[in-house]
This record gives structure tokens, C-alpha cells and sequence, in this order.
């Protein structure tokens, strides 16, 4: 049974596509089929993260107004041959997207994969709501900083009351992921700690992505940070997060930094 | 399986009660008869609403058209005809209601009739329960009566009540008890970090209220013209 999710947060720049991509690639490198969606219309970023932004022929948008058939649309990773990405037009705006058109599309997805990623864009308006609207389960991207907290609790209540499953009596499961986590900064109390999110949030955690170089790295290079360097701390977390998400049971831990002897000695890497 | 069944049916059980009705003696011309109801029923409206009323034809001689006329008329003033005596059964129609025979006259009591909403208003008083938590962003606005929150109101929700608030978790929102002038109106909570507290138009923003009481149960009540915050034990 194919699962629909959405990745979603309210606030932008807090690891919405970042997390899209690398839990997209460590679903499909468990050998899961997935596609990855970008709801960014007009502000595409995720071609980029999956480095696939120069085999970009038709788009999400061609394909929810009829223009392109879906495997027309579909791209396949040159590393993961069961890993998809239906990229968003940089052209056009959300005033694009229909609601009709993004449940034909889904629903097609549906047959052909077992995991379906909405890469949903920052905002509470149309991109946003249409790419929550089919979900069947929403990951909740948040940083530790109260704006972004109370941003996330904004999506929440959306999520409760703007989807499809909650205008029929269902409710959509909600996983919150947080990001760019420091622990040294949050024991100095610069920083909000778990237990004030959880507190504030009221929703389960699926995983903590420590703060790391590698994950701008990965991004820089168009890999998601689970393939580039799948022993780094963020992909951990990362893979920890989707073996929670396909029902295992997974302590919950802040991955660290390995650090081998040259590193320890030369304290530096470079980038 | 039938002649099981209807071997163990029993008959149905009746009993004879008898009740007191009104008792309509219309006079002729029908037209000025209804003009007197129509009266009656301005300086008390909806007072024969749900009341039985027999319709005595005695002294005037209707035919079934000019029946079935008047029994329309009286169902558009809302009354509803329980039976009709003083006929020939043979001029009530299959859709009439019943020939009633061997009545017996007694004292009614005029009783004014009641005003329905004073009487709802007594018998319960409204609350809204929320069994999860309000989050940023929402709304919930509930005019009538209290509002009873089972976990947290989140930082930029509200809650605007007709009563009082409670709220069993932590108030980081905005919360307006007493809206419609409801000055014994309060607002309760297990932590308060509310954003705006109001009650009855007197407010306190988070930074009036004292630093002390933060993230300690309290409850916010109205002294005279004064908003006060007091910690909950």
C-alpha cells in the first residue's frame, strides 16, 4: 500500500527539500520504490538537491494540466534506480496547481510506487496547502528557535483541519523531525531544547539532525546526504529516521561526528 | 420459522385514558370566527402551538369542502386538530382528523405562555470541550458559554468565550473570557504563558503580566475595573 507524505514546516530555509531528498534516497537505499514531488512551483529547488536539474524536461505542472503523461515527467536517479523525482516548474506560479489535478497525479503515483515524497513549499498558502492535501502522514521540519516552532504548530493545525483525511472524520499522522540541532548550543540554553519543542508541539519525534558541514556539502554537490556520505552524523539521523518511519523501533539519538585520529589531530577538514 | 413466530406473538396491550383538549366552537361567518383567533394569537403568538384542540361543529353546518378548508386555515395559524366533533361522520374524509363522541366539559386553566428561551437557558448552561490542543493560528470562538481546552493553547491561537476559559495544559495564546459583558467571567490555567489575557474588555498583555507567575497554574479574574492574575494554590 503506497503511503503519501508530506514534508512540511511553515517557516522556509529550515530543511524541507534537505530532508525530502535524504530521506527519499535512504527509503529507496532500504529498497523501497519512491518519488520524490516538488511543490516549489516557481521556486524549484529539489531538482538541484537530487542533482537531476539538467535532465528536466516536463514538470509537475505540465503533467496536472494534461500537457505530459506522468512517465514523461518521472526522473530517475542516475545512483538509485528505484528513487524518482517529479520536479516543479520554475516558470510558473502555484496559481498553477489545481486541486483536481494534484489528486489525479497522486492517485497515479499511487499505483506505481510505495512511498510518495511532497516536498512541500514554506507558507501556509496554496503551494503549501496542495501539497499537504492528499497526505496520508506529514513530517513536520522544525529548528530548534521559537519562531520556527510556532510556525510548525501554525502547519499542525492545518493539518488537522485543511486535508483531505481530516474533511473526512480521518486524521493524518504527524512525525516531527528537527533539524540543525546543536547539542553543545542547547545545553548552554542558547538554543531551545528538545523537551521544550515536544512540550510546545505536542507531536511525536521522529528524528534530530545535528547541525553539519556535510549537509550543505551534499546539497553543493546535488546528492542527497544520505547517498554522499551515508556514515556522516545528519545521514545517521537521516537513516534512523526512516527505519522509524517503516515501523522499527529505533533509539532516539543525536548522532555525532566520527572523528578519525588524522582529524583529531589536524582539527580540520577541508570542505 | 413464521408459525413459530406467530405462534408466541401476543396481542397488543391497548388502554383507555382519557385528556383534557381545547375545544373550538366555531361560529358563522367562519371568516370573522378565524379573525378572532388570529387576535388571540397576536397578543400571545404560538399559544395553542402544540396544545390539543377539538373542533366542535355543532352549531354550524359545514359542508366537507368547507371542513377541510377550515382545518387547513387553523394547520397555517399552527394549529393542529386532534378531532372533530358535532358531524356527520360521513363528511370527514379518509385525511380528516378522527370523529370524537362523548366528551365532557371541564375548567381549563389559561396558562400565559412560557418564553421558550428562558427556559433552555436555565435548564443547561453551554460548554465547549476541545480534546486537543489549539494550535497557532486557530481560532476558537465560542460566544455562548465556557470553553474547556484538554492540553495546550499554542503561541498566536485564541480563544474568545461567552464564560469562562480553562485550560488544562499550557496557555502560550491569546484567551478573551466574558465577551458579551459576563464580568464574573475567568480565565484558568495549568501554566500560563498566555500572549493576552481579557476578560469582559479588560485586558493584560504578556508583558504586564507579573514574570513571577510564569509557567505556574493561575487563574485571571476581573476586581471591579481591574484585571488581577493569581497563582492556583
Amino acid at each position: 500500500m503506497a503511503k503519501v507524505l508530506v514534508v512540511t514546516s511553515g517557516k522556509g530555509g529550515v530543511g524541507k527539500t534537505t530532508s525530502t531528498a535524504a530521506l527519499g534516497a535512504a527509503l529507496a537505499q532500504l529498497g523501497q520504490s519512491v518519488v520524490v514531488i516538488d511543490f516549489d512551483v516557481g521556486l524549484r529547488n529539489l531538482d538541484l538537491v537530487m542533482g537531476a536539474e539538467r535532465r528536466v524536461v516536463f514538470d509537475l505542472i505540465n503533467v496536472v494540466q494534461g500537457v505530459a503523461k506522468l512517465p514523461q515527467a518521472l526522473i530517475r536517479d542516475k545512483r538509485l534506480e528505484n528513487l524518482w523525482l517529479l520536479p516543479a516548474s520554475q516558470t510558473r506560479d502555484k496559481d498553477a496547481l489545481t486541486d483536481e489535478g494534484v489528486k489525479r497525479v497522486i492517485g497515479d503515483l499511487k499505483t506505481k510506487f510505495d512511498w510518495i515524497l511532497c516536498d512541500s513549499p514554506a507558507g501556509i498558502e496554496r503551494g503549501a496547502t496542495l501539497a499537504m492535501r492528499y497526505a496520508d502522514e506529514a513530517i513536520i521540519v522544525t529548528n530548534p528557535e521559537v519562531s520556527s516552532v510556532r510556525d510548525s504548530d501554525r502547519i499542525i493545525g492545518m493539518l488537522d483541519s485543511k486535508t483531505a483525511r481530516a474533511e473526512r472524520g480521518e486524521r493524518v499522522e504527524k512525525h516531527l523531525l528537527i533539524t540543525r540541532y546543536d547539542a553543545a548550543r542547547a545545553a548552554r540554553g542558547e538554543m531551545l531544547s528538545i523537551d521544550d519543542i515536544l512540550e510546545i508541539l505536542a507531536t511525536p519525534l521522529l528524528g534530530i539532525v545535528p547541525e553539519s558541514q556535510d549537509v550543505l556539502r551534499a546539497s553543493n554537490i546535488g546528492c542527497p546526504v544520505t547517498l554522499n556520505n551515508a556514515d556522516s552524523a545528519p545521514a545517521r539521523a537521516y537513516i534512523d529516521a526512516v527505519r522509524r518511519l517503516m515501523g522499527e523501533s529505533v533509539d532516539m539519538t543525536v548522532p555525532v561526528e566520527r572523528r578519525g585520529l588524522m582529524d583529531r589531530l589536524l582539527r580540520r577538514r577541508a570542505a | 420459522m413464521d408459525a413459530t413466530q406467530q405462534a408466541v406473538r401476543q396481542q397488543v396491550r391497548m388502554r383507555g385514558r382519557s385528556y383534557v383538549a381545547f375545544v373550538f366552537s366555531p361560529v358563522v361567518p367562519i371568516v370573522s370566527w378565524l379573525a378572532d383567533i388570529d387576535a388571540t394569537l397576536t397578543r400571545s403568538p404560538g399559544f395553542f402551538t402544540g396544545k390539543p384542540v377539538v373542533l366542535d361543529l355543532a352549531a354550524v353546518d359545514l359542508s366537507q369542502a368547507a371542513i377541510a378548508h377550515l382545518v387547513g386555515s387553523l394547520g397555517e395559524r399552527d394549529i393542529r386538530i386532534l378531532g372533530i366533533e358535532g358531524v356527520d361522520e360521513a363528511k370527514l374524509g379518509a385525511d380528516m382528523p378522527p370523529l370524537l363522541t362523548g366528551g365532557r366539559s371541564c375548567v381549563v386553566t389559561q396558562v400565559e405562555p412560557h418564553v421558550p428561551q428562558a427556559k433552555t437557558k436555565a435548564a443547561k448552561s453551554p460548554s465547549l470541550l476541545l480534546e486537543s490542543p489549539v494550535r497557532s493560528g486557530q481560532s476558537i470562538v465560542f460566544a455562548e458559554g465556557d470553553v474547556t481546552v484538554l492540553g495546550s493553547v499554542g503561541s498566536g491561537a485564541e480563544i474568545v468565550a461567552g464564560g469562562s476559559i480553562h485550560v488544562y495544559g499550557t496557555l502560550r495564546g491569546r484567551a478573551m473570557a466574558g465577551i458579551n459583558g459576563n464580568s464574573a467571567a475567568r480565565i484558568f490555567c495549568q501554566k500560563i504563558e498566555a500572549e493576552l489575557l481579557a476578560i469582559d474588555g479588560y485586558y493584560q498583555t504578556a508583558e504586564e503580566i507579573d514574570a513571577a507567575l510564569r509557567n505556574r497554574p493561575a487563574q485571571a479574574w476581573l476586581d471591579g475595573e481591574m484585571l488581577k492574575i493569581t497563582p492556583l494554590n
